[in-house]
């Protein structure tokens, strides 16, 4: 490829950061320095092997980025010689996610979290307050951290590494106030054992899954998983086990594991939690599933806005690695399987899983037609198993109980436990764990209730991506098949309770403006169709309907069709559902007359 | 061994005709489109069923000779008991599919997109979408007046994620200033629909170059070079095939665009006349615009096997060498 590379050369930091995720350039050839003492007039790196290595453009724009706060032209036309990246492409790239910028920024920011739950918790007072001060910050979507609403993050760059967090375990205590009750199969242990220790994690039944899976084989775990009913966590509740045989089946070698950890729906903050409280569940649930499908290679893509969260994960992925329990032969039982983080960059259409490989892949996280499925064609185009966290931390439990038992907890048709994300108006917010099958005013109820014992005016369920129920339907059942029935949605396990304060349609607004953000541009019915989306609603708010309130009601509907129609992934498809069913069932505006 | 070794006498010249490997051709697959009971190979894609039994499917991100990236959903087509809608464009076809190409869902689906279209992008240079516009019933206006135009460069410099919410009071378009900085091509991205064509013809589908690609998110994603840099300072090499793919006319010969701005651009008083490119020995077809006896603009037919429709620099604007002769001023 002959690629042209115009503009300045990078500084010997650039080239340090850059350096270190790639390694050092072998010569002028590959992009390093020119150096006639030892190079000949002959490449050492060719250009496929470079090429090749495109999945490491969003490693080594972090790396610029964590370095010096934003990324430098000097330093982007390294990286691109590095790697063989036309400037055009690695410019579109870098402009995809915002946690990359382009233009400088201060060393630190303060990313306030403006999103629904944060934004009925105060957000709006914190960022006037920051308004008055010299603090560099901005505006950002759901951090996943609901459970403490108002959230933020302090990004840093410099060449020191970044302060670790607490590691106390009071953080997590507070977010879910169910630790340490008996009873609790998926979170028993956050909280109450220290994320960072393996010999703590192996001390409380931590490996006997993978033990036991080995004994077992791989089919047979297959097998378990299938009789468990286990269904995806993170919102499709697709049956694990078939896609567990697909990609154990698949001819095509190599097959690959991906946990998709790109928690970004509004809401939800489980993913978090499980990684930062029990990070070593989810290696072993991860094991586990790579030795079932066959895959050597398992990649952890963790949501840019979780360095936390990252960072338990790759001290878990460290020791397990040193004491036999990943790498090239497994516990002795020869097979290999290791586990690579990658870390997200601020896009919530990362989430959708073909986005997710692009992005891994080094590409723009636009989402891919399907079919083909990601267990035929996935993530470099091979069979591919990906998971929602939650999903991958049940496997060791089934694994360990039996699938057969695993599927008698629960109802029949949504098994095992599962884990909500309360927030909102309730006394205790945080992450709970239930059997399937209670209602919602049972989980509102573990969650202390409303604040302050007001009534409610409505709950969100499953995120910006879910439904408004109103209280009339407290009685539903939050499983796949009573939400199902009430024509709701469980999603991602959000529940997000509005007292009768809310202003509805500020929410709705907010709904809108967040996939008129996240949309990643890709088709047509959503890039225009949630900017119509939100101008509709501003219009409504602002009580100057074009036309009456009924022809703007006719206009959403038709605007809430294509996407849901046409769009090519699941943002589009869902992006109008929680404003639609709030504007048809709770009246979130005053139905004014047309404008005069 | 005796001399008559094998080696030494060449095996008998074959009497076959040199051809292709035979693929094997995967058996034809029975779909319904539109009532019609009909055999396909599972090779083809539903556009191309529908084109062969004369379904008119309107297209404006496909192109026959570029890579489907399904994009502007325009061709949507229902297939019975799937979730969603398909893009025909890309979808092949499958046994026993039964297939919708004018449900109301369908028809709801494609004037939706053309509205989004008609009422953010300016169509005034792409006749064929507005003759999908008039199809559908489609009325852009009912989404409120336009917004003023962005100011130049102002949305290439938007970065992702929170965008000023709007006041409602008018509709968000792609407006904005056209972009000159050369003397062989102009481009104005507030008629780019984003169907990603001149991306694919600049990258592998084509041109090999990767000049430009898609930056931004949601409705800021734009066409841009590195940085937004002029395009005499990226890696262009006017090649001029993105113009040849662009559906709409953002992408435009500056000939055309100086002289529709002067009012002078007539179509309907233009011929073509195909002729084979002298610059070098490929033998490209090209296509010549002539209005006036001057030459304004320069194609290439798409179903010829030397071009597919793309040129290099000096088949495509190479013409202004014809019309600078000395005794014959412009």
């Amino acid at each position: 490829m002959d690629l042209r590379i115009a503009g300045p050369d990078p500084t010997p930091d650039e080239r340090a950061a850059v350096d270190s995720i790639l390694g050092q350039a072998v010569s002028a050839w590959a992009g390093g320095t020119r150096d006639l003492d030892t190079e000949s007039h002959s490449a050492h790196v060719g250009g496929h092997e470079a090429r090749s290595r495109r999945e490491l453009l969003l490693p080594a724009l972090h790396a610029v980025q964590d370095r010096f706060g934003w990324v430098p032209p000097s330093a982007m036309n390294y990286i691109c010689r590095r790697l063989l990246v036309p400037p055009a492409e690695a410019h579109g790239v870098a402009t995809f996610y915002h946690l990359f910028s382009l233009t400088p920024r201060p060393p630190a920011v303060m990313h306030v979290c403006d999103d629904i739950a944060c934004r009925v918790s105060g957000a709006e007072g914190v960022c006037r307050e920051l308004a008055n001060t010299t603090t560099a910050w901005q505006r950002s979507p759901c951090l996943g951290q609901c459970e403490r609403a108002p959230a933020w993050l302090v990004i840093a760059s410099g060449d020191t590494p970044r302060a670790k967090e607490a590691t106390s375990l009071d953080a997590l205590l507070r977010s879910t106030p169910q630790s340490g009750t008996p009873g609790l199969r998926l979170i028993q242990r956050i909280g109450q054992v220290d994320p960072e220790s393996l010999t703590a994690y192996q001390a409380t039944r931590g490996y006997e899954a993978l033990r036991k899976a080995v004994v077992l084989g791989a089919e047979a775990v297959i097998r378990e998983v299938t009789v468990s009913k286990l269904m995806g966590r993170g919102g499709a509740a697709f049956p694990t086990g078939r896609k567990w045989d697909a990609v154990a089946k698949a001819p095509v070698h190599p097959h690959y594991l991906v946990c998709n950890a790109d928690e970004s729906e509004p809401g939800t903050f489980k993913d978090r939690i499980v990684m930062e409280g029990d990070p070593f569940a989810l290696v072993e649930g991860m094991t586990i599933a790579g030795f079932a499908t066959g895959s050597e290679k398992g990649y952890l893509y963790i949501r840019g806005e979780y360095p936390l969260a990252a960072m338990r994960m790759q001290t878990a992925i460290d020791a397990a690695r040193a004491a036999g329990l990943l790498g090239a032969n497994v516990m002795g039982a020869g097979f290999a399987f290791d586990i690579e983080i990658r870390r997200g960059a601020g896009a919530y259409i990362c989430g959708e899983e073909t986005a997710l490989f692009n992005s891994i892949e080094g590409k723009r996280g636009e989402p891919r037609n399907k079919p083909p499925f990601p267990v035929q064609s996935g993530l470099f185009g091979k069979p591919t198993a990906i998971n929602n966290v939650e999903t991958l931390v049940n496997v060791p439990l089934i694994v360990r109980e039996g699938g057969e038992a695993f599927a008698g907890i629960g109802t029949s048709g949504s098994t095992g436990p599962k884990l909500f994300c309360v927030s909102g108006h309730v006394e205790r917010p945080g992450l709970y764990e239930l059997p399937f099958g209670p209602t919602l005013r049972d989980v509102i109820a573990l969650a202390g209730g409303v604040r302050g014992g007001k009534p409610i005016r409505a709950i969100l369920l499953g995120g910006a991506a879910g439904v408004f129920v109103g209280p009339d339907k407290l009685d539903m059942p939050l499983t796949f098949e009573g939400t199902r029935a009430a024509g709701a949605t469980l999603g991602s396990g959000v529940v997000m309770v509005f007292d009768e304060s809310v202003d509805l349609a500020d929410i709705l607004g907010r709904i809108a403006e967040f996939f008129r953000d996240e949309s990643c541009g890709q088709c047509v019915p959503c890039r225009v169709g949630t900017v119509r989306q939100e101008e509709l609603l501003q219009r409504l708010r602002a009580g100057a309907p074009i036309g009456s309130y009924k022809d703007e009601i006719a206009l959403f509907k038709e605007i809430a069709q294509v996407m849901r129609d046409a769009s090519i992934c699941g943002l589009g498809q869902t992006a109008a559902n929680a404003i639609e069913s709030a504007l048809i069932t709770l009246d979130p505006v005053p139905r004014n007359g047309s404008r005069s | 061994m005796n001399d008559e070794s094998y080696w030494f006498r060449p095996p008998p010249r074959s009497r076959e005709l040199p051809m292709a490997p035979v693929r094997d051709e995967p058996p034809p697959v029975e779909i319904t489109i539109d009532g019609r009971a009909l055999h396909a190979s599972p090779n083809a894609t539903i556009l191309e069923v529908c084109r062969r039994i004369g379904i008119d499917t309107p297209t404006l991100c496909y192109l026959e000779n570029l890579t489907p990236v399904n994009v502007c959903r325009v061709c949507v087509v229902e297939v019975v008991g799937s979730r969603t809608l398909v893009p025909a464009c890309s979808r092949r076809v499958e046994g026993g599919m039964v297939i919708l190409t004018d449900s109301p869902r369908v028809r709801l689906s494609r004037k939706m997109v053309l509205e989004f279209l008609g009422s953010s992008v300016d169509l005034s240079t792409a006749p064929q979408a507005r003759g999908y516009l008039a199809r559908y019933e489609a009325s852009p206006t009912r989404y409120g007046s336009p917004a003023p135009p962005a100011s130049a460069n102002e949305r290439d410099q938007r970065e992702p994620g929170h965008h000023r919410a709007p006041s409602g009071e008018t509709s968000e378009t792609v407006a904005q200033p056209t972009k000159v900085d050369n003397d062989l091509y102009i481009r104005d991205y507030s008629k780019c629909i984003l169907c990603y064509k001149c991306v694919e013809a600049c990258g592998t589908d084509a041109q090999n170059t990767f000049a430009i690609a898609v930056a931004g998110r949601g409705f800021d994603a734009r066409i841009s070079t590195e940085l937004n840099v002029p395009l005499p300072d990226s890696a262009c090499v006017y090649c001029g095939n993105c113009i040849g793919v662009c559906p709409t006319g953002a992408l435009m010969f500056k000939s055309e665009h100086d002289m529709r701005k002067a009012g002078t651009w007539n179509e309907p008083a233009q011929t073509q006349t195909d002729t084979i490119c002298s610059y070098c020995g490929v033998g490209c077809t090209l296509t010549l615009h002539v209005q006036d006896n001057t030459i304004v603009k320069v194609t290439s037919p798409m179903d010829v096997s030397v071009t597919h429709g793309h040129l290099c620099i000096k088949g495509r604007f190479g013409f202004e060498h014809v019309q600078n002769r000395q005794d014959e001023p412009k």
